[in-house]
């Protein structure tokens, strides 16, 4: 399909991109600014309708094809449909759009006929994907399965009987700005951002604002950084505005590494444009002329689709030398990284965009006085800047209209755990955690109760069931030992062992220190082995081994008091939290651990203790005969026991009796 | 000037500088592990953390700018217990074998350990265990030892520009590695020590030549003879608790002659030989049109480094064999010959302040009919440690007559031990063969003193000689992208060190000397150079006798093949 920036209305437009105009993207979405013609300009509004999906000449089916969704299977179903509407030669565009983030319902397929609205249905199997296809085609509302329809816009006739996808509970208490695109629009088409207003916000700066003024902007708006820190962003702009040099960059930080955060991936597979327009306009406001994103390799569809939006933007003039007539210049690189948790710190990120391995150095300097190849640099989130074109678009008081006082506008987490709903959720700052697990999330899986909350990632931390009415807010989940962090939520349920949960965090930290500075190097790794041994069981132990694992005991709050007041980074002062934060909320299941040797919600194997129900035994032998550690005694048909000296707690007694005999404790 | 409040009490410090600087020039000490003068703070240690008013978290004073009116407790409890903990968990991974360790009395990790008071192994655990290598011909590095303060690893990048090791690995499995964790060997590492001069600990360690030593001294059928390098006899006193900078040539002598070294001949005096050498070859090329600049060969580390990485400048480099190989070959045959010794009875030792030239004997080059010239080589440190171990006193002893079966030295052979030294000398000499006349001012005080560049321009007769002198390899790197990029047209003479400073700061010297203690080594030679008649090689009796007796006249057949060599393009793994 011929792209919009490549078409000229008439033969009077003189446009092209060899031809730099700041009239550009509205004399693209709204027809000529530079001749009148109601022919061009009709032809206009009728090619952004359809682009909008407003009013569509054929059926069009777009599927889900994020990350999430192809690991659903997304991509079996897109092949199906393909090949269905191949061999029945119907009418039909195919269209893969990103992630609409209720990860549950994957693979979503949305189905639009012309003057229809547009129908959501997920989960679609691979094999029923046609025959939903030839239902919605015929006019006929799919029976299962449906999600909603999306709003009419124009003249759309409604389907009967669907409820709207924004009343879907899932999408009901959200607030989406950031994620407002995303499984909505083709990711890799230009042309659908540029006709919902994308790059307006990056044309209207560099036409009609000094760089000052975009930082004034977004200073007033109150965006703080999303990636954590809660820094102010226009602040931080205002600083690498004010510093004098003659080169200065900006980096998109989209080195997402957190257990179970897959916001950046999300945002940038789903509307990777909105970031690239965030980047320009936060480049401009700070006087810089290269741009990098970096990115892990471990996504590589985002990279890709990335890499394809900075490569359209070049052709459309939007990227290089002097963009749209305005003498503002800049290059936009893409930077992989291997995946190292340490590398989203920012000296350690610039350490390793310039090549070097890693790891981060002392600050002050600051990256803002000297950062990247030693000059002025400012780094941001993804989310960050995916929020910038709108404050530059609809102004700071409208991004602050929601929000708390002192944070504004909204904040995307990603939702999983065991919760009845995972996926991407936005939702307004201030809105309580209950809400986004019961409301947005549906409540706990399998009915089961809710135990903690854990937010931030390792550097983050639990929020106990008691506290769930905690706004999400930068200051309010400090108040219960949380942080904000990048968007990890991970709810728990009653089973978890929040021990367990602490050994994880401990487990993924010294594996993913950069090793440099000693405190989190050597002391991360001996609170792992603490854990390890208080979660390990007594058979076997030798004095030694027992003596140790209680001067471990004592001693793992003033280790972790040491790492978080003495190490190098961000990562090492927030690696004890893990355990801090579930000592604090949870201190009677660390004490079961150790005093009773014995793990509450039985997740720890090794403190499991098995006996054998003697009412219900009726000496099968079959237990016995699968012990592999031959700790189970008993002649046939009598009730057998457990030697419990003998017994490894694999568990392998338990699967195999078919009379539940056998117990755990 | 601003004032700061340490402890409650006002110290004065310059504005920009660090706060470890400004308070360990108050006499507060902050003990460091990763610290390294000169070096950009790395902050890895977190030794140095420091309480400052308004910082929530302890602060490392190494990379902390002091600012007006700061307020810092150096040494609080919440400091001294973070400190303490740093420590414990070092040791919580660290074998336990002080007793046997290399560094046993000069480990800081020991010291730290013992200042602390650190009393019981407070976190137990799993220890990271790695082999030794042993493979490289200089340096020994034992992993398990190493607490990853990365001095070694900037030193090889920031000061050598060699980058032979590098961390590897992430978290708690990070380690200091070669490229591919192959053996120190074969990657491009240059031997040149300075990262055991660095380490803390005991995980790098010079390969000891002391059992071979030992033994020979020993073996009655042997003659074991002794050369010592210029640099050696201005620092082994401080292995003795004596000052830096304290000469004990004489003392030196008379004790390698108690240790039962047969001959202890002056390596400077074949430094004089060098000299005539070299200067030859200079005239040489500078009349015959041969490649320019000619640079010095006698550090082998530097030589190394050309091999692997410059090999475009290998023609650069004089053929000289260094000082050490020289009088390595004429003890093998001049020296057996006149002594009627089979070359086969004698053992070789040279005692040099750098652990370079344990490969540098190594090189097939350097042997003739399968025999090495030089049989082993002794760092100034392991000098110190047989003279501990055969209970010699080096202050009682009173000091010996120069014992000279070669002749004697002259100052120009001796300020070898200095960077600029070589390039002084080889200028004295050239002046004198191609005008005839002395240097009116036979001291260049602009190649003198510890920087890591220097320059002069010499006029001889109506030649303009360009001269450039580099130590420390990273500078003699940047110098030669200039040439190769074709920016130092205007240089005829360069003389490369590998150390910085020159091999009063080598390798093998005796360890903690700071800059201060490498400036009072150079100062020792200078003086030396002050105080003594003869101070030109060309002007020594002894080097005429040789060329006389022996060898001819400089770039002679003999002479070329007993005291020059070839190099070849090296390939390292990288």
């Amino acid at each position: 399909m011929a792209r919009m920036v490549d078409e000229r209305c008439c033969d009077r437009c003189w446009h092209g991109p060899s031809r730099p105009c700041p009239d550009r993207i509205a004399c693209l979405v709204d027809g000529p600014v530079c001749h009148a013609s109601d022919a061009c300009r009709q032809a206009a509004a009728e090619r952004a309708a359809r682009l909008r999906r407003q009013a569509v000449a054929r059926p069009a089916i777009l599927v889900g094809t994020g990350t999430c969704g192809l690991a659903a299977g997304a991509g079996r179903v897109l092949a199906a449909l393909r090949r269905h509407l191949a061999g029945r030669n119907a009418e039909a565009d195919v269209v893969e759009v990103g992630c609409i983030g209720l990860c549950t319902a994957e693979p979503i397929v949305d189905i639009q006929l012309p003057g229809r609205t547009r129908l959501s249905c997920g989960p679609v199997a691979e094999d029923k994907a046609a025959a939903l296809a030839d239902a919605v085609l015929a006019g006929r509302a799919p029976p299962e399965n449906i999600l909603g329809q999306h709003r009419p816009a124009g003249a759309q006739q409604v389907w009967a009987g669907v409820p709207w996808l924004d009343e879907h509970p899932f999408f009901a208490p959200q607030t989406r700005r950031v994620l407002a695109n995303c499984g909505v629009i083709d990711p890799s088409s230009m042309d659908e951002y540029l006709v919902r207003g994308g790059y307006r916000a990056f044309a209207g700066a560099l036409r009609s604002r000094t760089p000052a003024e975009v930082c004034e902007m977004v200073e007033e708006s109150g965006l703080r950084g999303r990636g954590g820190g809660g820094f102010p962003t226009g602040l931080k702009w205002k600083g690498a505005l004010g510093a004098p040099a003659e080169q200065k960059y900006l980096v998109c930080n989209a080195d997402e590494g957190d257990p179970g955060a897959f916001m950046d991936r999300a945002l940038i597979e789903g509307d990777p444009h909105r970031v690239l327009e965030g980047m320009a306009v936060a480049a401009y406001a700070i006087g810089a002329t290269k741009a990098y994103v970096y990115i892990r390799a471990e996504y590589p569809l985002a990279v890709r689709r990335l890499a394809g939006a900075v490569h359209q933007a070049e052709a459309a003039g939007l990227l290089g030398t002097n963009v749209l007539d305005s003498g503002f210049n800049l290059q936009v690189a893409i930077k992989k990284g291997a995946g190292a948790f340490v590398c989203g710190e920012e000296t350690a990120l610039i350490a390793s965009v310039e090549g070097r391995r890693g790891m981060p150095r002392p600050r002050p300097p600051f990256p803002a006085v000297r950062g990247l190849f030693e000059r002025p640099t400012v780094i941001n989130s993804v989310e960050t800047l995916a929020n910038v074109p709108e404050i530059i678009a609809r102004g700071p008081e409208w991004f602050a209209a929601v929000g708390t006082a002192a944070s504004k506008g909204t904040k995307v987490f990603a939702l999983s755990g065991n919760v009845a709903r995972t996926g991407l959720v936005e939702v307004a700052m201030g809105t309580t955690i209950r809400r986004i697990v019961f409301d947005v999330g549906g409540g706990i899986a399998g009915g089961k109760g809710c135990k903690a909350v854990h937010i931030g990632g390792p550097s983050g931390g639990c929020i106990p069931a008691e506290h769930i009415d905690v706004r999400v807010d930068y200051e309010s989940l400090k108040t219960v030992g949380a942080a904000m962090g990048s968007g990890g939520l991970v709810v728990m349920d009653e089973d978890t062992c929040m021990v367990d949960v602490a050994r994880f965090f401990m487990d993924f930290i010294q594996r993913e220190s950069c090793g440099k500075c000693i405190p989190c190097r050597e002391g991360t790794r001996r609170m792992l082995e603490i854990l390890q041994r208080i979660t390990r069981g007594r058979r076997g132990e030798s004095g030694l081994e027992a003596l140790q694992r209680f001067q471990g005991v004592m001693y793992l709050a003033r280790l972790a008091e040491v790492i978080k007041d003495t190490s190098l980074c961000g990562l090492g002062q927030a690696a004890p939290n893990p355990v801090l934060s579930t000592l604090r909320h949870f201190r009677p299941e660390y004490e079961a651990h150790i005093y009773e040797r014995r793990c509450p919600a039985g997740v720890c194997r090794e403190l499991l203790s098995y006996r054998i129900d003697a009412d219900k035994c009726n000496g099968c032998t079959v237990c016995a005969s699968k012990c592999p550690a031959g700790a189970i005694m008993g002649a046939r048909e009598s009730p057998h026991y457990v030697v419990p000296d003998k017994c490894v707690g694999c568990g392998a007694c338990k699967e195999a009796c078919r009379f539940e005999a056998v117990v755990v404790e | 000037m601003i004032t700061i409040d340490a402890n409650g009490r006002p110290i004065n410090a310059r504005p920009g500088e660090m706060l470890l600087d400004a308070l360990r020039r108050a006499g507060l000490s902050v003990p460091t592990l990763c610290h390294v003068e000169g070096l950009p703070p790395s902050g890895a240690c977190r030794m140095c953390v420091v309480e400052v008013e308004g910082q929530r978290a302890l602060v490392p004073s190494c990379a902390l700018p002091v600012s007006e009116g700061m307020k810092v407790r150096t040494h609080s409890p919440r400091a001294l217990r973070a400190r303490k903990t740093i420590v414990e968990l070092l040791l919580a991974n660290h074998p336990d074998d002080c007793l046997y360790c290399v560094r046993s009395g000069a480990c800081r990790l020991q010291d730290l350990a013992e200042e602390l008071g650190v009393r019981q192994r407070r976190y137990g655990g799993a220890r990271t265990a790695s082999k030794v290598d042993t493979s490289s011909p200089s340096i020994i590095r034992d992993p398990d030892k190493c607490i990853l303060c990365g001095k070694c690893v900037r030193v090889c990048e920031e000061v050598q520009g060699v980058s032979a090791i590098d961390f590897h690995g992430r978290g708690s499995r990070t380690r200091v590695s070669t490229a591919f964790d192959e053996g120190l060997n074969v990657s491009s590492c240059i031997n040149c020590g300075q990262c055991i001069l660095a380490c803390p600990t005991g995980a790098l360690r010079e390969q000891s030549h002391v059992k071979e030593v030992l033994a020979a001294l020993d073996d009655p059928k042997k003659f074991v003879v002794v050369q010592h390098a210029p640099a050696v006899s201005v620092t082994l006193a401080e292995e003795f608790g004596l000052k830096p900078g304290t000469d004990i040539a004489g003392q030196m002598t008379a004790v390698l002659r108690g240790l039962g070294f047969q001959r202890v001949f002056d390596a400077s005096l074949a430094a004089d030989l060098t000299v005539m050498e070299e200067a030859s070859e200079l005239v040489d090329r500078l009349r015959s049109g041969g490649r320019l600049p000619m640079m010095t060969s006698c550090s082998p580390g530097w030589i190394k480094l050309v091999e692997q990485a410059y090999p475009d400048f290998i023609e650069n480099l004089s053929t000289c064999k260094s000082p050490q190989q020289m009088l390595g070959a004429l003890v093998k045959s001049y020296f057996a010959e006149r002594q009627s010794l089979d070359p086969a009875q004698i053992f070789s030792v040279s005692v040099a302040p750098c652990t370079a030239k344990k490969f540098e004997a190594e090189r097939p080059e350097m042997a003739r009919g399968g025999a090495a010239d030089v049989d082993a080589v002794l760092t100034t440190r392991e000098l110190a440690q047989i003279i501990r171990m055969r209970g010699l006193d080096v202050g009682a002893l009173a000091p010996g007559p120069a014992d000279s079966p070669l002749g004697e030295r002259s100052t120009a052979g001796k300020l070898f031990g200095a960077s600029g030294g070589a390039a002084e000398a080889v200028l004295r000499t050239l002046h004198f063969m191609l005008t005839g006349k002395e240097l009116e001012q036979p001291r260049m005080p602009a190649l003198r003193g510890p920087k890591g560049l220097k320059e002069t321009r010499v006029r001889i007769g109506d030649l303009d000689l360009g001269v450039a002198v580099a130590s420390g390899l990273a500078s003699a790197r940047r110098l030669l992208e200039d040439i190769r990029e074709g920016r130092r047209r205007d240089l005829q003479f360069i003389e490369v060190m590998t150390c910085p400073g020159g091999c009063v700061a080598g390798g093998g010297q005796p360890l903690g000397a700071g800059p201060e203690a490498v400036e009072a080594r150079m100062q020792a030679l200078y003086r030396i150079d002050r105080d003594e008649r003869v101070r030109t090689a060309h002007g020594n009796e002894s080097v005429g006798r040789l060329y006389r007796e022996y060898l001819g006249r400089p770039l002679s057949n003999r002479s070329r093949k007993l005291l020059h060599t070839r190099y070849a393009r090296r390939d390292v793994v990288l």
